[in-house]
């Protein structure tokens, strides 16, 4: 009898180019995706030893993250992000490569493209210069990030050498309050397993709560898998998987779409199969998260308050909990829906996509943006902004007070110029609340986009599961 | 890259845990389209002041650990972001080793990328180390990456572990990219068998 595998080491055994001892096993890569920030030292690398790509087909590239979100007709003031977007197109234009630019109608954060576009399908391994990757296994890709050294090394030889992971499978079962979503989810995880849980793994996470998420939902949860510590996320594929691939342009077409579906069906994890950890997670215990402090794993419901570092029993969690209140300015023992917040950010490839702003536009329909507050809404993709635009989404937004932008990764990381000022308090849909991430001295608290837009029109946290009348479900 | 050298060296005590790598260097350095020049901004909003001057509370900023090349730290360290600037930047200021109980996956791998040995301790161990610096400021630590031992002025020696095939590699400074290339013929032959077998990855 063949040996029972996750879908992890079905997807790593198909990839083994080489294995031998005393090497690192080479794996091969399918997919290489692209961005301005963490590429051009590769190239120019590749320049100077006089290397080519091997595979340029297999390569997609985007300009994201330093792009600005308004005046996009104009050439980019800062002239350092101005130049990196000129040598990107120039390394893309050099060496043949497919490249979203910033006039082009695909232009959009790398991991909102990539998946409208249907270039990556489940059993691939796809790598990309961000952290973020992992948001593609909710297309059952194992999908991780790499530096620069790792970029270059795809470019010239489409292989990478790894170390397998061991496997974890966190299964969310039970019932999902309607007002939690894929990020209140993926936040209670951190929260429970901490920040380097994750740490030499690969996650798979299933349960009847993770096959009810739509696409955009694996993908927000898969995206914060590197959050937690692990390699990459996954998801099995099931009919949403292929219904959303089927009409997408880079997807399997004709009689290869049959023989790539009957193949997509096989490499989910066997009834059976091991796991090395197991984490159980009951979805009724799941409030809207709300994150107090400067590690994504610092985070309590909404119900919550701000802990003290007495509440923690280890004395690195105590130091770190002193720390985060002092650069957060908060004291313990504060309710979170009494913390007053100066910003609202919606975006990122975390929560830019179209589900997103559907969420949020219900939440913020027929309200006000709160007079201390500055409400930004950056669509993830031009995809996202013209599909919110055809919804009348842009009106909801705009006549609430927002502002509504050009695609970008924008205030997830503030490289773009958008960015808080020192002090200021912001609501945000992205990924980490390190110090300084949205700018020196900014303080974030990450929360999904409805929470963010119910906070927007609040000046402060809501508990959204209040709001009875604005919604019935998210 | 350099081989890596058997040395003796000022370790630094930094002592936080999941320092992330925004930490290690902020956004505003990543325009830069070279490797080179990143180690002045190492740990930026915490090293300087608002006028750009050293803060001098920074633990790094202490003259006690100038010149240091090993750097002890705490859990998770490099935490967050891909960012392959962060070990451009340590390895730019000076830091050829990294100790500490655990590294955020990316980075550690990146470590070995840039001629960074990132050693990994327990916590007891660390705590020793730890405690060693914190009573003599400016303690030598010497690190023998061949025998996989560090040795400290204080007397403790601990040994630590290290995949083979990195080893070799930091002591000969090999180019990872030309020791894939030798696997061409591989390559190729997966490729091959994977086109027969899945063609709708290749059209």
């Amino acid at each position: 009898m063949m040996m029972k595998k996750t879908m992890y080491e079905k997807i790593w055994d198909s990839h083994l180019v080489h294995d031998e001892p005393g090497q690192a096993p080479v794996l091969y890569i399918d997919r290489h995706l692209l961005h301005e920030v963490t590429s051009p030292q590769a190239f120019e690398a590749l320049r100077t030893a006089g290397r080519k790509i091997r595979r340029p087909a297999a390569n997609l590239a985007t300009l994201d993250h330093c792009v600005p979100t308004r005046e996009r007709d104009i050439p980019i003031r800062d002239p350092i992000a101005r130049k990196q977007v000129a040598v990107m197109i120039e390394n893309c234009r050099d060496n043949g490569l497919r490249l979203y630019d910033m006039q082009s109608e695909d232009n959009g954060i790398i991991h909102i493209v990539v998946p409208e576009h249907g270039f990556v399908h489940p059993g691939m391994t796809v790598v990309c210069g961000d952290s973020h990757t992992a948001t593609h296994g909710a297309f059952a890709a194992l999908a991780f990030g790499i530096g620069t050294s790792e970029v270059e090394h795809v470019l010239a030889t489409q292989t990478l050498r790894q170390k397998q992971s061991r496997t974890m499978q966190v299964r969310i079962t039970g019932r999902l309050s309607p007002w939690c979503t894929a990020k209140d989810i993926a936040l209670a995880i951190i929260g429970r397993i901490g920040t380097a849980g994750g740490t030499g793994y690969v996650i798979e996470y299933a349960g009847d709560v993770v096959s009810a998420l739509s696409m955009e939902g694996r993908m927000t949860l898969c995206n914060l898998a590197i959050e937690s510590g692990a390699r990459a996320g996954l998801v099995a594929p099931d009919e949403k998987t292929i219904a959303y691939l089927g009409n997408k342009e880079f997807a399997p077409k004709g009689q290869d779409w049959e023989a790539a579906v009957a193949y997509w069906k096989s490499i989910g994890t066997d009834p059976g199969a091991k796991f090395d950890k197991v984490v159980e997670i009951d979805a009724a215990t799941i409030a809207p998260q709300v994150t107090w402090g400067t590690s994504p794993e610092q985070v309590t419901g909404v119900d919550g308050c701000v802990p003290a570092p007495g509440d923690f029993d280890d004395k690195v969690k105590q130091q770190a909990c002193a720390g985060a209140l002092a650069y957060m300015g908060l004291e313990s023992g504060t309710r979170i829906t009494d913390i007053p917040i100066d910003f609202v950010f919606l975006g990122s490839c975390t929560n830019g996509r179209i589900e997103d702003f559907r969420a949020a536009a219900a939440m913020v329909k027929g309200t006000k943006v709160s007079d201390r507050v500055t409400a930004l809404a950056v669509p993830g993709s031009y995809h996202v902004k013209r599909q919110a635009e055809a919804e009348g989404l842009d009106r909801i937004f705009i006549e609430a007070g927002w502002e509504w932008r050009e695609p970008g990764c924008s205030m997830c990381l503030a490289m773009n110029g958008d960015e808080l000022r020192a002090g200021q308090r912001c609501a945000s849909t992205s990924n980490r609340n390190f110090e300084g991430r949205q700018g020196k001295g900014g303080r974030t608290h990450l929360v999904s986009p409805a929470m963010a837009a119910a906070a927007a029109a609040a000046g402060r946290f809501v508990d959204i599961r209040n709001l009875r009348d604005s919604k019935e479900t998210l | 890259m350099e081989p890596y050298v058997r040395h003796t060296s000022i370790a630094a005590l930094l002592n936080r845990s999941n320092v992330d790598t925004d930490q290690i260097i902020p956004k505003q350095f990543l325009k830069k389209v070279e490797r080179t020049g990143f180690g002045i901004h190492l740990f930026h909003d915490w090293r300087y002041l608002p006028d750009g001057s050293p803060n001098p509370d920074f633990e790094l900023n202490k003259a006690a650990f100038q010149g240091a090349r090993i750097l002890v730290t705490g859990e998770n360290f490099g935490c967050g972001s891909s960012r392959e600037h962060a070990p451009w930047a340590i390895a730019d200021y000076g830091f050829n080793t990294i100790i500490s109980t655990s590294y955020a996956d990316i980075f550690f791998n990146n470590c070995f990328k840039n001629g960074i040995l990132p050693i990994v301790v327990n916590r007891s161990e660390l705590d020793t180390l730890m405690g060693e610096i914190i009573a003599n400021e400016g303690a030598r630590f010497t690190v023998d990456l061949e025998e996989q031992i560090v040795q400290t002025e204080g007397g403790s020696l601990l040994r630590f572990a290290i995949d083979d095939f990195r080893k070799k590699n930091l002591l000969k400074g090999l180019d990872e990219i030309g020791l894939t290339l030798e696997f061409d013929k591989r390559i190729g032959a997966f490729e091959a068998r994977q086109k027969a077998q899945l063609p709708w990855l290749w059209n």
